[in-house]
């Protein structure tokens, strides 16, 4: 083991983390990072990209300097069936000169070539720090391109510096507030069917449950914002209700929508079996048909029980491993608790870099005495929590990665770059196989003999 | 050559590079003990650490003073304070890379003055702060890169006595190639300094304990000794004359400057290895003579084959000129040459290098939406670079040879060797190799379909 000089700690940061079970004051979060703590946490450009980016037949338009756009460019899983232009990275590349003088025209002349050269139905400006400081007027700049062209062009106010991530998804979903209220033509009368909020397409997991709902005779309306189109979209205020997943990003969707349309909402998850079962029924009862619900039991057995055998047969090999999370969001962070249970797995370090209070005091409930729980960790942190707790495994995103393997640890990647589907039974499936091929992979075995 | 000069358009289409600060980090983790913190907002430097730990696959850690929207207002000195104070707590480095942002450098911050204070008001004495302004705007990654090198060494080089030892600065290669470089080196006797040396840092063995700044690196005393060297060698023909560390060196402390290309291919290699023995009077050892004998032989091996090639090579100016040459001694067509930067020097390199030809096109500070207009129109069969020319394959068919920065959707981009008379073997290997993939995979149906036919009529 590492001697730690115990100067790893910040004293800034000694409420962000918690031990279950000791006393201590509440666990603070929704905070700005500390400065010079190597936080893991994205921009507000980064929150309303995940959320927007989806949009397949969008163009999306950085508004900046170039780096923000490189950054971004074609790095997420979210999979199409259709238009393939939301890969494309675009930039107005803002040099010294356009911070001096103004970004304006070189915008709005980047908003026309691309309008000629790819006729998408919709523009989104993406704001950036650099364009948020010079104070070029978007919103004008937009207003006056979607009349020359006739589509929708609307900026997107996401100044990395004006707070974090969850901010850029609020921004996101303003925007996307706007989108319906612009396709304000007069509805086709359709049966009522119900929009999925918070699922974007990542390995095409919005396919795998959907195909559910068609089994069980449910209409998907449309999807918030995996392989959706401009059109889909605004037809999503017609919904006999929404459904949302990831509640981080698209809790405030649907409470906006709730608040315009009337539309009800009610959270679901599709991590894990147990989750992707009681989500079923819950919308199965929702929509007050008895055949649905009766289809949706058949459909949950018949799904569940060919999971079940390879779940328990995972379940043998894993079960007393030790897991730490760290992750986006609370929603993530609350569903992999369920799921490693179901594996056998115990949760020992869990963490999110944008958690909500409420999410917190669930995962609280929720783990055993003893985990330790942080907010906006940073690798040190990371580092020594996971060796102090003897985790066999992290979850996490990219940058997470490495550190996980330096330290001989097994390691999942739940992040949005994923080329596999976790949800639903299959997903299920797939993340226990997963870890299953990290925990239990022969290459351990030649670390523990020492490095 | 076709003067293809700086293609501009109003909108950036798939952008070919990163930006200024992250080559200004990969610079600093060539340094021993050094660590960066990046004055701006969280995100920025939360994207360059993601790109870079992608590509390397070892940790990246990079502090930012991340400022918030008050900060944008009214300064954020006291962000980057206390983030040194933290950075430093955690992490006790030996040195410091303090980097500019776009959003500090236009909200006016002046990060040299912010660290000036900061040493005086933390008595910190001759501290190593070094502050680099790099704003994203001011240029691509391989800019920050060598205004990075460039200023860590005017911080730390001293007047010291002359002494026999050479620098080299290399420009971004791979670990595995500065390891190359310094085996060809200790292989002729050669004391050298180099800079930045991450050939340890940014591809560290497994080991325990976990180390928060990876082994390895320049040291500050190699540093400091630089300004007595008896010459440096800067092996990049592109960088700009007020990048470049070779001229700072030149200028400061009158260190004779020799400027070598990137030793890719056998010529670039001569020249290296000429130079080496020049400077010091060795002979060129047996074991590399016989590894430019088997380069030799394996160019013969292949010159049929790569005489089918037409390539498209985009990446860093310095990466590109050398495939660009490494394809011309191999009879490929290097029938498009480009870079996301801006580089006069690569325009003019090229002109020397293909003159008399009318089938190469060089274009700069472009994208790769032009890359890829330009790569069909040339009927390229093979492209050279990093993995967001991977369009060029999904989209149009050209297969892709993988080299540069950033290697995000394949492993080991930092293991690949492309320098020496071995690494340039290898280089032509994985060339060749991509040539005969495509042939040998399509020959078949096409001959069926170009010369057969269904015997008919009597006889
Ligand atoms: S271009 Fe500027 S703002 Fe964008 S990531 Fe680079 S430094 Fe940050
Ligand atoms: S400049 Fe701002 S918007 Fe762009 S990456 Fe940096 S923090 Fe995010």
């Amino acid at each position: 083991m590492k001697t730690d000089r115990g100067e790893t700690l910040l004293k800034a940061r000694t409420g962000f983390i918690r031990t279950k079970g000791e006393r201590m004051p509440t666990q603070s979060c929704e905070a700005d990072s500390v400065s010079g703590s190597v936080s893991q946490r994205a921009c507000v450009y980064c929150g309303a990209r995940v959320v927007l980016n989806p949009i397949t037949d969008a163009v999306h338009l950085v508004h900046g300097p170039i780096g923000c756009a490189s950054y971004t460019f074609d790095i997420r899983g979210s999979l199409s069936s259709g238009a393939e232009l939301y890969r494309y990275s675009f930039s107005t590349d803002l040099k010294e000169q356009d911070i001096i003088f103004g970004g304006e025209r070189k915008l709005a002349a980047a908003i026309d070539e691309l309008v000629q050269k790819y006729h998408p139905p919709l523009v989104l400006v993406y704001s950036t720090c650099v364009a948020g400081v010079i104070g070029d007027d978007l919103e004008a700049v937009c207003r006056a391109a979607a009349q020359r062209h006739g589509i929708a062009v609307l900026p997107v106010e996401s100044s990395g510096f004006a707070g974090n991530k969850s901010e850029g998804y609020r921004v996101a979903c303003e925007v996307l507030m706007r989108l319906m209220e612009a396709g304000n033509s007069p509805l086709p009368a359709m049966e009522p069917g119900i929009n999925y909020l918070g699922d974007y397409n990542l390995a095409g997991e919005l396919w795998i449950i959907g195909g559910y709902l068609r089994r069980m005779g449910v209409k998907l309306n449309a999807a918030f914002t995996g392989d959706s189109s401009l059109k889909a979209l605004q037809t999503a205020p017609a919904a006999a209700f929404n459904i949302v997943q990831c509640a981080g990003s698209m809790g405030y969707l649907a409470k906006r929508m709730q608040e315009r349309y009337g539309i009800p909402f009610f959270h679901v998850s599709f991590l894990g079996l147990q989750d992707s079962a009681d989500s079923l029924r819950l919308i199965a009862s929702a929509t007050g048909d008895e055949e649905v619900m009766a289809r949706t039991e058949e459909l949950i057995a018949e799904e569940a029980g060919q999971a079940e055998p390879f779940i328990q047969a995972y379940r043998d090999k894993l079960s007393g491993k030790k897991a730490a999370v760290y992750v986006g969001g609370g929603f993530k962070a609350i569903s992999l608790i369920k799921q490693f249970r179901e594996l056998g797995v115990e949760v020992v370090m869990i963490g999110t870099q944008t958690g909500r209070k409420e999410e917190y005091d669930e995962i609280h409930n929720l783990v055993e005495d003893g985990t330790v729980i942080l907010d906006d960790a940073n690798p040190a942190e990371l580092e020594r929590f996971m060796s102090r707790q003897g985790a066999d495994l992290l979850v996490g995103g990219v940058k997470e990665r490495p550190l996980a393997y330096k330290l001989g640890v097994a390691f999942i990647d739940h992040n949005h770059d994923r080329k596999h589907p976790l949800s639903g039974f299959e997903g299920a499936v797939h993340f226990a196989r997963e870890v299953y091929h990290t925990v239990c992979s022969p290459v351990w075995k030649y670390v523990k003999q020492g490095g | 050559m076709e003067a293809i000069k700086t293609m501009r358009h109003s909108v950036i289409e798939n952008p070919c590079h990163a930006c200024m600060p992250l080559g200004a980090i990969l610079a600093f983790k060539g340094i021993q003990g050094a660590m960066v913190i990046i004055h701006g907002s969280q995100g920025c430097s939360t994207y360059m650490r993601r790109h870079i730990s992608e590509h390397y696959n070892e940790p990246i850690d990079v502090a930012s003073s991340s400022i918030t929207e008050p900060g944008t207002i009214y300064g954020g000195s006291v962000h980057l304070k206390k983030g040194l104070d933290h950075l430093i707590q955690v992490y006790h480095p030996e040195l410091i890379g303090i980097l500019s942002t776009c959003l500090a450098e236009t909200i006016g911050e002046d990060i040299a003055r912010i660290a000036a204070e900061y040493t005086v008001e933390r008595d910190m004495g001759a501290y190593p702060l070094v502050s680099v302004p790099t704003p994203g705007y001011g240029g691509g990654h391989s800019e920050g890169y060598f205004l990075a090198v460039r200023h860590i060494i005017a911080r730390i080089a001293r007047p010291v006595p002359k002494h026999h030892r050479i620098n080299v600065i290399v420009p971004h290669l791979t670990p595995a190639e500065v390891r190359e470089i310094k085996r060809i080196m200790d292989l002729m006797g050669v004391d050298y300094i180099l800079c930045p040396d991450y050939s340890e840092t940014l591809d560290s063995p497994f080991a325990r304990p976990y180390q928060k700044i990876a082994g390895g690196g320049t040291s500050l005393q190699e540093l400091a000794m630089m300004g007595g060297a008896s010459a440096t060698i800067e092996m990049s023909r592109c960088v700009e004359t007020h990048l470049s560390p070779g001229r700072y060196l030149a200028g400061t402390f009158e260190v004779p400057l020799y400027n070598s290309p990137v030793p890719v291919g056998i010529e670039a290699t001569d020249l290296f290895v000429n130079l080496l023995k020049e400077l010091t009077g060795q002979p060129l050892p047996d074991v590399l003579q016989r590894e430019r004998g088997r380069l030799l032989d394996g160019m013969i091996d292949s010159h049929k084959y790569n005489a089918e090639g037409r390539a498209v090579i985009f990446g860093d100016p310095d990466m590109v000129l050398a495939v660009s040459s490494i394809c011309m001694e191999n009879g490929i067509v290097p029938a498009v040459a480009a870079s996301g930067v801006h580089s006069k020097a690569l325009e003019l390199e090229m002109q020397t290098l293909t003159a008399g030809r009318t089938d190469v096109a060089t274009v700069t500070e472009t994208d790769l939406a032009v890359i890829r207009d330009l790569a069909v129109k040339a009927e390229a069969n093979i492209a050279i670079g990093h993995s967001d020319g991977r369009y060029l394959t999904e989209r149009e068919g050209i297969p892709l040879v993988r080299l540069g920065f950033p290697i995000h959707d394949r492993v080991g981009g930092q293991r690949l060797v492309s320098v020496g008379y071995a690494g340039t073997m290898m280089l032509l290997d994985r060339i060749t190799n991509c040539l005969l993939d495509s042939k040998l995979s399509a020959y078949r149906p096409r001959m069926l379909k170009k010369y057969y036919s269904e015997p008919s009529g009597k006889f």
